[in-house]
Protein backbone atom coordinates (compact mmCIF):
# COMPACT_ATOMS: atom_id res chain seq x y z
CA UNK A 1 0.00 0.00 0.00
CA UNK A 2 0.94 3.30 -0.81
CA UNK A 3 1.06 5.96 2.13
CA UNK A 4 2.87 8.91 0.57
CA UNK A 5 -0.96 10.93 0.16
CA UNK A 6 -1.35 10.43 4.07
CA UNK A 7 2.03 11.28 4.90
CA UNK A 8 1.53 14.65 2.70
CA UNK A 9 -1.17 15.43 4.60
CA UNK A 10 0.34 15.29 7.92
CA UNK A 11 2.98 17.23 6.73
CA UNK A 12 0.09 19.76 5.60
CA UNK A 13 -0.58 19.44 9.62
CA UNK A 14 -4.11 17.17 9.10
CA UNK A 15 -5.12 16.06 12.26
CA UNK A 16 -6.72 13.19 10.47
CA UNK A 17 -3.92 11.75 8.99
CA UNK A 18 -2.07 11.88 12.09
CA UNK A 19 -4.92 9.68 13.84
CA UNK A 20 -5.05 7.72 11.04
CA UNK A 21 -1.56 6.98 10.00
CA UNK A 22 -1.01 6.08 14.34
CA UNK A 23 -3.89 3.21 13.59
CA UNK A 24 -1.98 1.66 10.53
CA UNK A 25 1.40 1.75 12.69
CA UNK A 26 -0.35 0.00 15.45
CA UNK A 27 -2.08 -3.18 13.19
CA UNK A 28 0.68 -3.24 10.86
CA UNK A 29 4.56 -3.49 11.38
CA UNK A 30 5.39 -3.78 7.30
CA UNK A 31 3.65 -0.74 7.20
CA UNK A 32 5.07 0.85 10.23
CA UNK A 33 8.82 0.54 8.53
CA UNK A 34 7.70 2.52 4.90
CA UNK A 35 6.02 5.33 6.80
CA UNK A 36 8.96 5.64 9.27
CA UNK A 37 11.64 5.43 6.64
CA UNK A 38 9.83 8.72 4.64
CA UNK A 39 9.12 10.46 7.68
CA UNK A 40 12.55 10.29 9.79
CA UNK A 41 14.51 13.12 8.68
CA UNK A 42 11.50 15.37 9.75
CA UNK A 43 11.75 14.53 13.52
CA UNK A 44 13.96 15.05 16.26
CA UNK A 45 12.14 18.65 17.31
CA UNK A 46 9.80 17.60 19.42
CA UNK A 47 10.73 17.42 23.45
CA UNK A 48 9.76 13.88 24.64
CA UNK A 49 8.09 13.89 28.88
CA UNK A 50 7.34 10.17 29.97
CA UNK A 51 4.68 10.17 32.96
CA UNK A 52 5.20 7.24 34.96
CA UNK A 53 3.99 5.90 38.42
CA UNK A 54 1.49 3.00 40.21
CA UNK A 55 -2.05 3.01 39.33
CA UNK A 56 -4.16 6.06 40.81
CA UNK A 57 -1.01 8.27 41.34
CA UNK A 58 -2.62 10.63 39.35
CA UNK A 59 -1.17 10.53 35.94
CA UNK A 60 -4.14 11.06 33.47
CA UNK A 61 -4.91 14.25 35.96
CA UNK A 62 -1.44 15.26 36.26
CA UNK A 63 -1.09 15.67 32.26
CA UNK A 64 -3.74 17.05 31.66
CA UNK A 65 -2.96 19.93 34.37
CA UNK A 66 0.43 20.66 33.00
CA UNK A 67 -1.19 20.85 29.20
CA UNK A 68 -2.86 23.72 29.90
CA UNK A 69 0.65 25.34 31.20
CA UNK A 70 2.11 24.67 28.32
CA UNK A 71 -0.74 25.92 26.23
CA UNK A 72 -0.21 28.99 27.96
CA UNK A 73 3.68 29.15 26.86
CA UNK A 74 2.22 28.57 23.72
CA UNK A 75 3.56 25.18 22.55
CA UNK A 76 1.63 22.19 20.33
CA UNK A 77 1.50 19.18 22.63
CA UNK A 78 1.25 15.55 21.68
CA UNK A 79 -0.57 13.30 24.51
CA UNK A 80 -0.17 8.95 23.86
CA UNK A 81 -1.64 7.42 26.69
CA UNK A 82 -0.70 3.50 27.39
CA UNK A 83 -3.02 1.59 28.80
CA UNK A 84 -2.99 -2.37 29.35
CA UNK A 85 -4.74 -5.23 26.98
CA UNK A 86 -6.01 -8.36 28.77
CA UNK A 87 -3.75 -11.09 28.21
CA UNK A 88 -7.29 -13.22 27.96
CA UNK A 89 -9.03 -11.91 25.71
CA UNK A 90 -7.06 -9.33 23.69
CA UNK A 91 -9.26 -6.58 24.62
CA UNK A 92 -8.94 -3.22 26.55
CA UNK A 93 -10.36 -0.25 28.60
CA UNK A 94 -8.59 2.88 27.56
CA UNK A 95 -9.87 5.48 30.36
CA UNK A 96 -7.47 8.50 30.36
CA UNK A 97 -9.73 10.90 28.43
CA UNK A 98 -11.96 10.55 31.42
CA UNK A 99 -9.52 13.03 33.17
CA UNK A 100 -8.81 15.22 30.29
CA UNK A 101 -11.58 16.98 29.52
CA UNK A 102 -10.30 20.50 29.84
CA UNK A 103 -11.94 20.77 25.96
CA UNK A 104 -8.58 21.64 24.56
CA UNK A 105 -9.06 22.47 21.31
CA UNK A 106 -7.53 19.92 18.10
CA UNK A 107 -5.56 22.36 16.91
CA UNK A 108 -3.03 22.64 20.07
CA UNK A 109 -3.36 19.18 21.75
CA UNK A 110 -3.45 15.93 19.92
CA UNK A 111 -4.58 13.17 22.76
CA UNK A 112 -3.97 9.27 21.54
CA UNK A 113 -5.40 6.33 24.11
CA UNK A 114 -3.01 3.17 23.31
CA UNK A 115 -3.31 -0.07 24.58
CA UNK A 116 -0.20 -1.81 25.48
CA UNK A 117 -1.48 -4.95 23.55
CA UNK A 118 0.78 -7.72 25.59
CA UNK A 119 4.21 -5.61 25.44
CA UNK A 120 6.02 -5.61 28.62
CA UNK A 121 7.83 -2.28 29.67
CA UNK A 122 4.89 -0.15 29.78
CA UNK A 123 5.04 1.11 26.81
CA UNK A 124 3.08 -0.65 23.09
CA UNK A 125 4.92 -1.41 20.22
CA UNK A 126 3.92 1.34 18.31
CA UNK A 127 4.53 3.92 20.98
CA UNK A 128 8.14 5.03 19.67
CA UNK A 129 7.09 4.99 16.08
CA UNK A 130 3.82 7.36 17.35
CA UNK A 131 6.60 9.55 19.21
CA UNK A 132 8.08 10.10 15.79
CA UNK A 133 4.59 10.72 13.81
CA UNK A 134 4.10 13.28 16.49
CA UNK A 135 6.98 15.00 16.61
CA UNK A 136 6.60 15.51 12.47
CA UNK A 137 3.28 16.10 12.71
CA UNK A 138 4.99 19.37 14.38
CA UNK A 139 4.21 18.72 18.18
CA UNK A 140 6.97 20.95 20.63
CA UNK A 141 5.95 18.51 23.34
CA UNK A 142 5.07 14.97 23.33
CA UNK A 143 4.01 13.59 27.12
CA UNK A 144 4.00 10.00 27.19
CA UNK A 145 1.65 8.48 29.51
CA UNK A 146 2.89 5.03 30.34
CA UNK A 147 0.92 2.13 31.58
CA UNK A 148 0.34 2.48 35.69
CA UNK A 149 3.85 0.83 36.65
CA UNK A 150 5.04 -1.75 39.05
CA UNK A 151 8.30 -2.23 39.36
CA UNK A 152 9.88 -2.60 36.23
CA UNK A 153 7.56 -0.51 33.76
CA UNK A 154 10.87 1.22 32.70
CA UNK A 155 10.96 1.30 28.75
CA UNK A 156 10.01 4.94 28.93
CA UNK A 157 13.62 6.36 29.97
CA UNK A 158 14.92 5.08 26.62
CA UNK A 159 12.49 7.33 24.88
CA UNK A 160 11.82 10.80 26.85
CA UNK A 161 14.58 13.26 27.58
CA UNK A 162 12.76 13.85 30.81
CA UNK A 163 10.62 11.03 32.39
CA UNK A 164 9.01 12.48 35.92
CA UNK A 165 7.41 9.98 38.25
CA UNK A 166 5.01 10.45 40.27
CA UNK A 167 4.34 8.90 43.44
CA UNK A 168 1.45 9.39 46.53
CA UNK A 169 1.73 10.21 50.18
CA UNK A 170 1.05 6.52 52.12
CA UNK A 171 1.90 4.25 49.25
CA UNK A 172 4.80 1.98 50.18
CA UNK A 173 7.60 2.48 52.64
CA UNK A 174 11.17 3.20 52.11
CA UNK A 175 12.07 -0.51 51.40
CA UNK A 176 9.93 0.33 48.04
CA UNK A 177 11.38 3.02 47.33
CA UNK A 178 15.46 0.90 47.67
CA UNK A 179 13.87 -1.30 44.81
CA UNK A 180 15.78 -1.34 41.97
CA UNK A 181 13.78 -0.06 38.76
CA UNK A 182 12.10 2.65 38.41
CA UNK A 183 13.12 4.98 41.38
CA UNK A 184 16.48 4.62 38.91
CA UNK A 185 15.54 5.52 35.51
CA UNK A 186 13.69 8.70 37.20
CA UNK A 187 14.82 12.68 36.51
CA UNK A 188 12.19 14.37 38.63
CA UNK A 189 10.42 13.09 41.53
CA UNK A 190 6.94 14.47 41.64
CA UNK A 191 4.90 13.46 45.64
CA UNK A 192 1.55 13.95 43.86
CA UNK A 193 -1.70 14.86 45.94
CA UNK A 194 0.34 16.97 48.48
CA UNK A 195 -2.69 17.76 50.14
CA UNK A 196 -2.45 14.41 51.63
CA UNK A 197 -0.57 13.21 54.89
CA UNK A 198 2.26 11.93 54.87
CA UNK A 199 3.83 14.03 51.74
CA UNK A 200 6.69 15.23 53.84
CA UNK A 201 7.88 11.76 55.13
CA UNK A 202 7.25 10.32 51.07
CA UNK A 203 9.52 13.73 50.66
CA UNK A 204 12.19 12.56 53.19
CA UNK A 205 12.26 8.75 51.86
CA UNK A 206 12.65 10.01 48.64
CA UNK A 207 15.79 12.19 49.61
CA UNK A 208 17.10 8.82 51.64
CA UNK A 209 17.13 6.19 48.50
CA UNK A 210 18.71 8.85 46.45
CA UNK A 211 21.83 9.46 48.86
CA UNK A 212 22.02 6.04 48.89
CA UNK A 213 21.93 5.73 44.89
CA UNK A 214 24.90 8.29 44.79
CA UNK A 215 27.37 6.88 46.60
CA UNK A 216 26.77 3.98 45.22
CA UNK A 217 27.08 5.11 41.48
CA UNK A 218 29.74 7.27 41.99
CA UNK A 219 31.92 5.00 43.41
CA UNK A 220 30.61 1.45 41.54
CA UNK A 221 32.34 -0.02 38.45
CA UNK A 222 30.09 -2.01 37.91
CA UNK A 223 27.17 0.98 37.65
CA UNK A 224 25.73 0.67 34.25
CA UNK A 225 27.23 2.95 32.43
CA UNK A 226 24.64 3.71 29.83
CA UNK A 227 22.49 5.43 32.75
CA UNK A 228 24.81 8.70 32.31
CA UNK A 229 21.65 10.40 33.71
CA UNK A 230 21.60 9.08 37.49
CA UNK A 231 25.85 10.12 37.53
CA UNK A 232 25.47 13.76 36.22
CA UNK A 233 21.72 14.58 37.02
CA UNK A 234 20.51 14.81 41.10
CA UNK A 235 16.72 13.42 40.59
CA UNK A 236 14.74 16.73 41.97
CA UNK A 237 11.49 16.53 43.91
CA UNK A 238 8.51 18.26 43.87
CA UNK A 239 5.33 18.49 45.95
CA UNK A 240 2.57 18.92 43.49
CA UNK A 241 -1.42 18.95 43.74
CA UNK A 242 -2.68 18.14 40.02
CA UNK A 243 -6.31 18.89 40.40
CA UNK A 244 -5.39 23.08 41.88
CA UNK A 245 -2.35 23.22 39.81
CA UNK A 246 -0.21 23.96 43.19
CA UNK A 247 3.52 23.98 42.50
CA UNK A 248 3.15 23.40 38.85
CA UNK A 249 5.36 26.80 38.29
CA UNK A 250 8.21 24.90 40.53
CA UNK A 251 8.07 22.00 38.31
CA UNK A 252 7.89 23.33 35.07
CA UNK A 253 11.19 25.23 36.48
CA UNK A 254 12.71 22.03 36.92
CA UNK A 255 11.49 20.54 34.22
CA UNK A 256 12.91 23.42 32.14
CA UNK A 257 16.35 22.78 34.70
CA UNK A 258 16.52 19.38 33.36
CA UNK A 259 15.95 20.20 29.61
CA UNK A 260 18.87 22.65 29.87
CA UNK A 261 20.76 19.58 31.03
CA UNK A 262 19.76 17.10 28.58
CA UNK A 263 20.82 19.71 26.04
CA UNK A 264 24.59 19.71 26.70
CA UNK A 265 25.62 18.22 23.48
CA UNK A 266 27.78 15.40 25.09
CA UNK A 267 24.94 14.34 26.98
CA UNK A 268 22.63 14.95 24.40
CA UNK A 269 24.46 12.97 21.86
CA UNK A 270 24.70 9.76 24.24
CA UNK A 271 20.80 10.28 24.85
CA UNK A 272 20.60 9.56 21.36
CA UNK A 273 23.32 7.23 20.55
CA UNK A 274 21.57 5.01 23.66
CA UNK A 275 17.73 5.76 22.25
CA UNK A 276 19.06 4.83 18.80
CA UNK A 277 20.58 1.41 20.16
CA UNK A 278 17.44 0.04 21.92
CA UNK A 279 15.26 0.84 19.54
CA UNK A 280 17.14 -0.85 16.80
CA UNK A 281 17.86 -3.59 19.23
CA UNK A 282 13.50 -3.68 20.07
CA UNK A 283 12.97 -3.61 15.90
CA UNK A 284 15.73 -6.83 15.54
CA UNK A 285 14.11 -8.88 18.45
CA UNK A 286 11.05 -8.05 16.91
CA UNK A 287 11.82 -9.55 13.08
CA UNK A 288 14.07 -12.13 14.39
CA UNK A 289 11.39 -13.59 16.82
CA UNK A 290 9.39 -13.93 13.16
CA UNK A 291 11.92 -15.45 11.82
CA UNK A 292 13.10 -17.96 14.02
CA UNK A 293 8.68 -18.75 14.70
CA UNK A 294 8.56 -19.19 10.68
CA UNK A 295 11.61 -21.23 11.05
CA UNK A 296 10.69 -23.86 14.20
CA UNK A 297 7.38 -24.46 12.25
CA UNK A 298 8.23 -25.29 8.90
CA UNK A 299 11.51 -26.88 8.79
CA UNK A 300 12.86 -30.46 8.71
CA UNK A 301 16.08 -30.50 10.20
CA UNK A 302 14.77 -28.45 13.78
CA UNK A 303 11.37 -31.26 13.92
CA UNK A 304 13.70 -33.94 13.77
CA UNK A 305 16.11 -31.94 16.55
CA UNK A 306 12.97 -31.10 18.05
CA UNK A 307 12.59 -35.18 18.75
CA UNK A 308 15.71 -35.54 19.84
CA UNK A 309 15.27 -32.97 22.49
CA UNK A 310 12.11 -35.64 23.05
CA UNK A 311 14.07 -38.27 23.32
CA UNK A 312 16.75 -36.92 25.50
CA UNK A 313 19.76 -37.31 23.09
CA UNK A 314 19.71 -33.41 22.52
CA UNK A 315 19.30 -30.34 24.85
CA UNK A 316 17.57 -27.06 24.25
CA UNK A 317 20.46 -25.18 24.54
CA UNK A 318 22.14 -27.20 21.22
CA UNK A 319 18.93 -26.91 19.51
CA UNK A 320 18.82 -23.07 19.93
CA UNK A 321 22.45 -23.31 18.65
CA UNK A 322 21.34 -24.99 15.31
CA UNK A 323 18.44 -22.52 14.80
CA UNK A 324 21.70 -19.85 14.98
CA UNK A 325 23.44 -21.59 12.26
CA UNK A 326 20.19 -21.85 9.93
CA UNK A 327 19.46 -18.48 10.00
CA UNK A 328 23.08 -17.20 9.41
CA UNK A 329 23.95 -15.73 12.88
CA UNK A 330 27.08 -17.85 14.20
CA UNK A 331 29.64 -16.03 15.28
CA UNK B 1 1.49 -12.22 12.24
CA UNK B 2 2.09 -9.18 11.41
CA UNK B 3 -1.30 -8.02 10.61
CA UNK B 4 -3.82 -7.65 12.89
CA UNK B 5 -6.30 -5.56 13.05
CA UNK B 6 -8.00 -5.11 16.35
CA UNK B 7 -11.58 -3.44 16.46
CA UNK B 8 -11.46 0.19 18.23
CA UNK B 9 -14.67 1.37 19.58
CA UNK B 10 -15.57 4.26 21.24
CA UNK B 11 -17.75 4.86 24.14
CA UNK B 12 -18.96 7.74 25.03
CA UNK B 13 -21.93 9.57 27.03
CA UNK B 14 -23.09 13.03 25.50
CA UNK B 15 -24.35 16.17 27.15
CA UNK B 16 -25.62 16.51 30.49
CA UNK B 17 -27.13 12.80 31.00
CA UNK B 18 -25.25 11.63 34.14
CA UNK B 19 -26.18 8.25 34.40
CA UNK B 20 -23.02 6.08 32.80
CA UNK B 21 -23.81 2.69 34.21
CA UNK B 22 -24.95 1.33 30.90
CA UNK B 23 -21.98 2.72 28.97
CA UNK B 24 -19.86 1.03 31.18
CA UNK B 25 -21.02 -2.51 31.09
CA UNK B 26 -21.14 -1.94 26.91
CA UNK B 27 -17.93 -0.55 27.32
CA UNK B 28 -16.65 -4.14 29.55
CA UNK B 29 -18.45 -6.44 27.16
CA UNK B 30 -17.02 -5.02 23.96
CA UNK B 31 -13.49 -5.34 26.27
CA UNK B 32 -14.16 -8.54 27.05
CA UNK B 33 -15.15 -9.53 23.45
CA UNK B 34 -11.38 -8.82 22.63
CA UNK B 35 -11.77 -4.59 21.47
CA UNK B 36 -9.58 -2.02 22.22
CA UNK B 37 -12.22 0.58 24.26
CA UNK B 38 -11.99 3.84 24.87
CA UNK B 39 -14.75 5.56 27.18
CA UNK B 40 -14.59 9.00 27.62
CA UNK B 41 -16.24 9.64 30.69
CA UNK B 42 -19.65 11.84 31.26
CA UNK B 43 -20.40 15.13 29.78
CA UNK B 44 -19.25 15.38 26.15
CA UNK B 45 -20.20 17.86 23.61
CA UNK B 46 -20.31 17.03 20.26
CA UNK B 47 -16.84 19.27 19.37
CA UNK B 48 -15.63 16.83 21.75
CA UNK B 49 -16.93 13.58 20.96
CA UNK B 50 -16.06 14.77 16.71
CA UNK B 51 -12.55 15.56 18.10
CA UNK B 52 -11.96 12.19 19.94
CA UNK B 53 -13.56 10.75 16.78
CA UNK B 54 -10.80 12.20 14.31
CA UNK B 55 -7.89 11.39 17.19
CA UNK B 56 -8.73 7.98 18.22
CA UNK B 57 -9.61 6.86 14.59
CA UNK B 58 -12.11 4.46 15.71
CA UNK B 59 -14.06 1.73 14.20
CA UNK B 60 -17.73 2.44 15.41
CA UNK B 61 -19.11 5.02 18.41
CA UNK B 62 -21.51 4.41 20.88
CA UNK B 63 -23.03 6.55 21.83
CA UNK B 64 -25.18 6.58 24.88
CA UNK B 65 -28.45 8.77 25.98
CA UNK B 66 -30.81 8.19 29.07
CA UNK B 67 -31.61 11.59 29.19
CA UNK B 68 -33.94 12.19 25.84
CA UNK B 69 -31.31 14.71 24.67
CA UNK B 70 -30.67 12.21 21.43
CA UNK B 71 -32.62 14.32 19.15
CA UNK B 72 -30.77 17.43 19.91
CA UNK B 73 -27.36 16.05 19.67
CA UNK B 74 -27.33 13.17 16.92
CA UNK B 75 -28.01 15.60 14.51
CA UNK B 76 -25.17 18.47 15.35
CA UNK B 77 -22.65 15.16 16.10
CA UNK B 78 -23.38 13.79 12.48
CA UNK B 79 -23.02 17.54 10.88
CA UNK B 80 -20.03 18.08 12.40
CA UNK B 81 -18.43 15.07 11.06
CA UNK B 82 -19.88 15.28 7.87
CA UNK B 83 -18.04 18.33 8.00
CA UNK B 84 -14.84 16.65 8.63
CA UNK B 85 -15.72 14.36 5.95
CA UNK B 86 -15.74 11.16 8.05
CA UNK B 87 -17.81 8.73 6.75
CA UNK B 88 -16.34 5.52 7.92
CA UNK B 89 -17.28 4.78 11.29
CA UNK B 90 -20.01 3.07 12.41
CA UNK B 91 -22.13 5.30 14.56
CA UNK B 92 -24.29 3.39 17.26
CA UNK B 93 -26.89 4.77 19.36
CA UNK B 94 -28.15 3.08 22.67
CA UNK B 95 -30.01 3.75 25.74
CA UNK B 96 -33.60 5.14 25.99
CA UNK B 97 -34.30 5.65 22.75
CA UNK B 98 -38.66 5.64 21.78
CA UNK B 99 -39.55 3.82 18.29
CA UNK B 100 -40.74 6.95 16.71
CA UNK B 101 -37.29 8.41 17.36
CA UNK B 102 -35.21 5.29 15.91
CA UNK B 103 -36.88 6.40 12.72
CA UNK B 104 -35.53 9.70 12.69
CA UNK B 105 -32.07 8.87 13.75
CA UNK B 106 -31.79 5.97 11.52
CA UNK B 107 -32.38 8.58 8.61
CA UNK B 108 -29.42 10.44 10.00
CA UNK B 109 -27.24 7.54 9.62
CA UNK B 110 -27.70 6.30 13.29
CA UNK B 111 -27.69 2.62 13.95
CA UNK B 112 -28.21 0.17 16.73
CA UNK B 113 -30.73 0.93 19.38
CA UNK B 114 -29.79 -1.29 22.22
CA UNK B 115 -31.93 -0.62 25.13
CA UNK B 116 -31.84 -1.67 28.56
CA UNK B 117 -32.10 -5.70 29.13
CA UNK B 118 -30.54 -6.11 25.46
CA UNK B 119 -27.73 -8.97 25.69
CA UNK B 120 -24.44 -8.53 25.42
CA UNK B 121 -23.54 -10.80 22.84
CA UNK B 122 -26.17 -8.98 20.84
CA UNK B 123 -24.24 -5.54 21.21
CA UNK B 124 -20.73 -7.51 20.06
CA UNK B 125 -22.40 -8.70 17.10
CA UNK B 126 -23.92 -5.49 16.41
CA UNK B 127 -20.80 -3.83 16.36
CA UNK B 128 -18.79 -6.92 14.74
CA UNK B 129 -21.19 -6.90 11.73
CA UNK B 130 -21.94 -3.55 10.94
CA UNK B 131 -18.42 -2.08 10.64
CA UNK B 132 -18.08 0.41 7.52
CA UNK B 133 -14.18 -0.60 7.46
Amino acid sequence: MDYSDLIAKLKEGSTRAVARLITILENDINASEAIINSIYKDTGKAYIMGVTGAPGSGKSTFISTITKKFLKKGKKIGIICVDPTSPLTGGALLGDRIRMKENFSLNNVFIRSMANRGQLGGLARATEDTIKILDAYGCDIIIVETVGVGQSEVDIFKSAHTVIVLLVPGMGDDIQAIKAGIMEITDIFAVNKMDLPGADRKVTDIIQMLEMNMNYNYTSENANKNNMKLKQWIPEIVKINSITGENFDTLLDIIEKHKAFMDKLEIYSSYLINRIKSETIQILRYKLTKKVEELIHSNKLIEENISQVVDKSLDPYSMANLIIKLIGLED
Amino acid sequence: MSKQKIIKVLVCKPGLDGHDRGAKVIARALRDAGMEVIYTGLHQTPDDIVNTIIQEDPDAVMLSFLSGAHNTLCPVIMEKLKDQGIDDVLMGVGGIIPEEDKITLEKLGYKGFQGPGTELKEVVEFVRNNLKR
